[in-house]
């Protein structure tokens, strides 16, 4: 089977590879991974936590010894990318977790990528160092400066290898553009700038300069109390530099072209889907608000996740989606309750495989579901320690949504929903993928044949 | 849709969301209030319109045994449009017609204004019965408090025939506008309904505190009225005035 693409059939069988994290039961709230993403090889995966650090995992080299076994991801870099702040003039606490995380294309031998928190974008240069200079004139082995009056000789300093060291450093702060929470970024296929949206405004920066960006769109009504929407997730297309698309709180998506003009507070295309009125209810409004958007890798689709369903939008056709998954319509006699527990406020992601045929997002009892768009087959697993052994292949999970309840399957009022799956990834070319489940990360990768 | 919440159960448990929104870390987060406002309006307007249609039945109940003269007055209270259990008119067609006191910090420019009676007149003229635009009698669910640009005045005689409207509903004290009446009316026909949630709907109020005080004391003349009831009546005012203040929680 060619990796990456393939359907969900009987073929793909998902194993259990790693996962990274503790097992205690006790989780400190730090530890809840906020955000997933490979770089655009695979090579590298990267996770947020609410605690603002990052975690970085390279994928070893494959040996022929072992063939069964396919690169494991190991930790490759660790380190504090957001600290706590305060904004004394709002007397507003600003919290760490990372939002996102977009890696940047990697253009020589440091890779770099783009970390965010409620209010300020870093970009973080993640090098290796393998050598270490040694002889310096000014300084002695320890590092401590020498009186210049005791050097009698002077000697060239050489590299000398050294174990490996991973270091991460900031190289630019993106900070006081935002007066609302950053909710995503999203790097420009140009490569030379990118955008950072918050609930009411999108901005877009140069990577060279951190004191000034462009507002592209503003929502911001002249008089808060006619607030209808908000800004909810934001990303360039794949190609086309100049074009973006961005969502609602309303269940709306839409496309903008920067070249009609410097302000796009004026779409290109509007994408709606009308609402059906025998499903109204309290939380109606709720139930609609997007909380992902993501471009196909070919350009031409664009996936939206609401609370119950995924949609997938050719860009061709705005008046309302050519596909829709539900991912778990059972909740919708479970509104209220949700609402109550505010799990009906979880904002779930979804991605694309690298060839655009499976789309996966997340559910709770640490479900989570894929679509084949080709074959129309769906399957839902689970992320679980139960599940952990080795190369153990996943098996199917099904809720039982009314009657008799089979052996295997688990009902509704049986779900655990503190274990919510918010954070999914897909590798850009093989059947890999991550999945956070709270404090845990999930690595599972395709059967090998 | 089952639900296993009532109206006033979800505006209460509403009202605790966005009150504990603002000891959260990390400040306000304007989406998930704005969304819980609209939970808010949704419940409001249900909430209402079923007092409404209760008020109503006992109108037409009263009115089968009132002589025919009177009837007129009455059209007053009908409550044509109704919105139907289940029909949630967008929040902009319910319009803001409140008399509250709504403080707005915008965070860009950190400007503090406070709005006093801050109806939003497009809203207002909007709706089919708007008595600003002097389109006919307020009907109760879509005028949700005390009439646009008209003061209850508790004890003050105004025209003539909100006098006999008064009398005929046993509200009082007479006089007022046409609309108080019918409020107090409300007032004092669901006190004895009052459920344990319009007491707590009441305390959260209260322990807004100084951000809610204009509301609760919008009525300048207010000290005119009998003093007990204070929670009931602060409820149905908050009810009453939902909108406003939710946009203030919102726009922080």
């Amino acid at each position: 089977m060619i990796p990456g693409i393939g359907t969900l059939t009987q073929d793909t069988l998902w194993c259990f590879s790693q996962v990274k994290g503790t097992i205690e039961i006790g989780t400190t709230e730090a530890d809840i991974i906020s955000t997933v993403e490979f770089n655009h090889t695979g090579e590298l995966l990267a996770t947020g936590d609410k605690g603002g650090r990052v975690v970085i995992f390279q994928r070893e080299q494959e040996s022929k010894n072992q063939v069964h076994r396919r690169g494991e991801y190991n930790v490759y870099s660790t380190f504090q990318s957001h600290e706590p702040e305060f904004d004394y003039l709002k007397s507003l606490e600003i919290e760490e977790k990372i939002n996102k995380i977009r890696w940047l294309p990697q253009q020589n031998a440091a890779y770099f990528l783009l970390s965010t928190n409620d209010k300020t974008v870093k970009l973080w240069k993640v090098s290796e160092r393998d050598k270490r200079p040694e002889g310096y004139n000014l300084k002695d082995e320890e590092g401590r400066l020498r009186d210049p009056a005791t050097i009698t000789t002077l000697r060239v300093p050489v590299l000398r290898p050294m174990d490996l060291m991973v270091e991460a450093t900031p190289r630019r702060v993106f900070a006081n553009a935002h007066t609302y929470h950053i909710n995503s970024i999203s790097v420009n296929s140009d490569y030379e700038t990118y955008m950072s949206a918050d609930d009411l405004r999108i901005n877009l920066w140069n990577f060279e300069i951190t004191n000034q960006s462009f507002n592209i769109v503003d929502i911001k009504p002249a008089n808060m109390e006619e607030l209808t929407e908000v800004i909810t997730a934001a990303e360039f297309h794949p190609h086309h530099c100049n074009t973006f698309v961005y969502s609602s709180s309303k269940g709306t998506i839409r496309l903008c072209d920067m070249r009609a003009s410097a302000l796009c507070d004026r779409h290109t295309k509007f994408f709606e889907e009308p609402e059906d009125p025998s499903n109204r209810s309290f939380f109606s409004e709720i139930i609609s608000s997007i909380s992902d958007v993501k471009f196909s890798h070919s350009g031409r689709y664009i996936m939206t996740r609401d609370y119950l369903t995924v949609k997938v939008w050719d860009l061709n056709m705005e008046n309302r989606p050519i596909e829709t998954y539900q991912v778990h319509d059972y909740l919708r006699s479970k509104l209220c309750s949700l609402y109550e527990n505010d799990c009906i406020f979880d904002k779930f992601e979804c991605v694309w495989n690298g060839s655009d045929s499976v789309i996966m997002t997340g559910s709770y009892n640490n479900f989570f579901r894929m679509f084949d768009r080709n074959t129309k087959r769906d399957v839902t697993l689970e992320a679980s320690r139960e599940n952990s052994k080795p190369r153990a292949i996943l098996k199917p999970r099904k809720v039982c949504v009314g009657g008799k309840r089979r052996k295997d399957e688990i009902s509704v009022d049986s779900l655990d929903f503190s274990k919510k799956i918010l954070h999914t990834a897909w590798h850009p070319s093989e059947n890999i993928i991550a999945v956070a489940a709270t404090n845990n990360l999930y690595i599972f990768q395709d059967k090998v044949n | 849709m089952e639900c296993a919440l009532d109206a006033q159960s979800l505006i209460s448990i509403s009202l605790r969301k966005i009150h504990s929104s603002r000891t959260q870390r990390g400040g306000i987060k304007l989406h998930k209030n704005l969304l819980v406002s609209y939970v808010l309006r949704n419940a409001r307007q249900l909430y209402l319109s079923e007092r409404y249609a209760e008020l109503y039945r006992r109108q037409q109940q009263q009115q089968q045994q009132q002589p025919p003269h009177h009837q007129h007055q009455h059209l007053a209270y009908a409550a044509p449009g109704m919105p139907a259990r289940g029909a949630y008119p967008a929040p902009s067609d319910f319009g803001l017609h409140c008399s509250s006191q709504t403080t707005v910090l915008d965070l860009d420019t950190h400007v503090v204004t406070t709005v006093e009676n801050g109806y939003l007149h497009q809203d207002c003229c909007a709706s089919a019965h708007c008595p600003c635009c002097g389109q006919g009698a307020p009907g109760p669910g879509l005028s949700s408090a005390a009439g646009c640009k008209r003061k209850y005045y508790p004890g003050q005689e105004e025209e003539e025939d909100d006098e006999e409207e008064a009398g005929e509903l046993g509200a009082e004290p007479p006089g007022g506008a046409p609309f108080a009446p019918c409020k107090r009316a409300r007032f004092e026909d669901f006190c004895p309904d009052s459920s344990p949630d319009a007491s707590n709907i009441s305390n959260l109020i209260s322990i807004f505190g100084s951000g809610f005080s204009g509301l609760v004391s919008r009525q300048p003349d207010s000290s005119e009225q009998p003093p007990p009831l204070n929670g009931q009546l602060c409820a149905k005012q908050a009810l009453a005035s939902l909108g406003a203040w939710t946009r203030a929680i919102v726009a922080f």
